[in-house]
């Protein structure tokens, strides 16, 4: 195997006495669309907050391009080229949409403070990119009709794109994507698959997805880790996972003998 | 991004009202009284807004302001009085020593959200007024005789610096950072956006301000003493801030001048006057429950006059 773009070795999270997660093996190549899936409270989430440095793992390491981010503040791993979007929408409600996608992009821009107070050359320079940066984001989201409009007013699947671009234009190498597919209707759905299989290929990014829309998971993702009781159960194609015998009963519960 | 028409309309606007009254006062068309009224509202105009980039902006409650108010208005007090110094350094000093102590403060206390905050920096602010209270080289309780040296054009050059460079700030990727702090600081951290550092940022920004505020506030009255600093100061500065509305500089810029006004009015019923102030602040408070002007701006409520207009 070759250098992963992350691995997590033996990686576990312990709150109080409780292990939510232990001995987490796992890899994603450069370029992978990697599905994490699980029944609810198998540790999907507590898993994506590891990796984005939300939580600390209390065992094991996460490496990122070779080097660890264990310990780092989730500041510093996106600024590593990770970024993510929320299980439950957490956008800047009360602002707009564009500066929603301005905000992720912040950290990419270099004016300072005085530059911007004193309104030096460096800040309009700095400001403008930043404007079109942005505005280029939306356009590939269809979003950018609602560029004036406060986030907290688009319509639902609306909010969830924006989660989307807004994770975009934080420039990661590594997207992570937290049930990106939840509350949508199947035609939603569909629309969400293509553009993630869009932006893909535009930005050369890699994925990982948490999703319970099967459809989704097994429509898109190449590879697909399975979690439950915050432990690995089965790592495969989607072909292998559905077919195993162990995902099965973590679903749908044991086969009732005789 | 070009400098907006309002940017204009507003500095023309300033500057007229500046020359209007510095010709009035020439003229001795205003006497002592409103020269001192207008003096102080711009110092409550500078100490509204230098708390709005801290509250409203980045959304961190603090209600320990006049303490940074009293560190700037003692420093400035005995680099003119004890040091013998020009009042521009006073005013200088007071700024940075203020902004020094916003830091201290601010590291430490920032760790801590919502009430925890509000009581964290209320005890600072009293930590600091004791401090002076106990001092003897600034006269301790006595308080300190300071000349008065403050003139319209320093009350109004201080608030036009205030504001243009908080609005400035705001009008950023660093004022924008900030305001993602207040709407959600975890998704702010999931965003590459190092929270702490600019809680800490907006935190002596604000503090600097109150600062110079409280250099003029010392060189305006003949007389500073640590009772004008305590936590019913800071109280004052906090009602203008939500009163205007939270988020909106204009709103704390108007609620300033309007409460600042209605308190001078109001020292002629000495007896009603605490209660005549809480009955206007309640009745504000029940019609406008977001403040005198919500989130938005002046330039907004415009903006959205106009385009009705238009369509009707």
């Amino acid at each position: 195997m070759s250098n992963p773009l992350v691995k997590l070795e033996n990686v576990g999270i312990q709150f109080g006495g409780l292990k939510a997660v232990q001995n987490v093996n796992m890899y994603i190549n450069k370029g992978e669309l990697v599905g994490l899936i699980g029944p609810n409270g198998a540790g999907k989430t507590t898993t994506f907050n590891m990796l984005t440095g939300v939580y600390t793992p209390t065992e094991g390491d996460i490496t990122f391009e070779g080097k660890s981010i264990k310990g780092l503040k989730p500041y510093q791993v996106t600024k590593r080229g990770i970024s993510r979007t929320f299980q439950n929408i957490r956008l800047f409600k009360d602002l707009t949409v564009l500066d929603n996608v301005k905000i992720a992009n912040h950290h990419l821009a270099k004016h300072s403070i005085l530059s911007s107070v004193l309104r030096l050359p460096s800040h309009f320079k700095g400001e403008g990119k930043m404007e079109k940066e942005s505005i280029e984001f939306l356009k590939i989201f269809g979003l950018d009709v609602y560029k004036d409009e406060l986030a907290k007013n688009l319509p639902y699947g609306m909010q969830r794109r924006l989660e989307i671009a807004r994770a975009l234009a934080a420039g990661p190498k590594l997207l992570l994507l937290d049930e990106p597919a939840a509350g949508m209707n199947p035609q939603e759905t569909q629309d969400l698959m293509d553009l993630i299989a869009l932006i893909r290929k535009e930005f050369d990014l890699t994925i990982l997805l948490i999703e319970h829309d099967m459809s989704l998971v097994m429509g898109i993702c190449e590879r697909i880790y399975v979690l439950d009781h915050g432990q690995l159960i089965a790592e495969g194609t989607p072909e292998e996972i559905r077919n195993n015998p162990k995902v099965i009963e973590a679903y749908l519960g044991e086969e009732v003998k005789n | 991004m070009k400098k907006s028409k309002a940017f204009w309309v507003y500095l023309a606007l300033a500057l007229v009202i500046y020359a209007v009254v510095q010709v009035m006062t020439a003229n001795e068309m205003i006497d002592l009284y409103y020269q001192n009224m207008l003096i102080t509202i711009c110092i409550n105009i500078m100490l509204a807004v230098s708390l709005h980039i801290v509250i409203g902006i980045t959304g961190q409650f603090s209600i320990g302001h006049a303490g940074f108010m009293a560190v700037g208005a003692y420093v400035s007090a005995i680099c003119t009085m004890k040091l013998g110094l020009p009042f521009i350094v006073g005013i200088i000093m007071a700024g940075v020593v203020a902004a020094i102590a916003g830091l201290l403060v601010g590291v430490p206390s920032l760790r801590l959200k919502g009430d925890y905050l509000a009581i964290a920096t209320l005890g600072f602010a009293e930590i600091i007024r004791i401090t002076f209270l106990n001092i003897d080289y600034v006269g301790g309780a006595a308080g300190m005789v300071v000349n008065h040296m403050t003139t319209w054009t320093y009350a109004f050059l201080g608030v036009l610096i205030t504001i243009l460079v908080i609005s400035n700030f705001t009008n950023s990727r660093h004022g924008r950072s900030c305001l993602a702090i207040r709407e959600d600081e975890i998704a702010a951290d999931a965003m590459g956006i190092n929270t702490t550092y600019y809680k800490v940022v907006a935190f002596v920004i604000g503090s600097l301000f109150a600062g110079v505020a409280g250099a003029l506030y010392a060189h305006n009255f003949y007389i500073i003493q640590p009772t004008a600093f305590n936590f019913l100061k800071s109280f004052e500065i906090l009602i203008y801030v939500v009163l205007g509305g939270l988020g909106s500089l204009s709103g704390s810029v108007i609620a300033a001048i309007f409460l600042t006004t209605v308190s001078q009015y109001l020292q002629a019923f000495p007896e009603t006057r605490m209660i005549i102030y809480s009955v206007v602040l309640i009745l504000v408070m029940l019609y406008r429950p977001t403040g005198l002007m919500g989130t938005k701006e002046l330039k907004d409520v415009f903006r959205l006059k106009k385009r009705g207009g238009s369509e009707a």
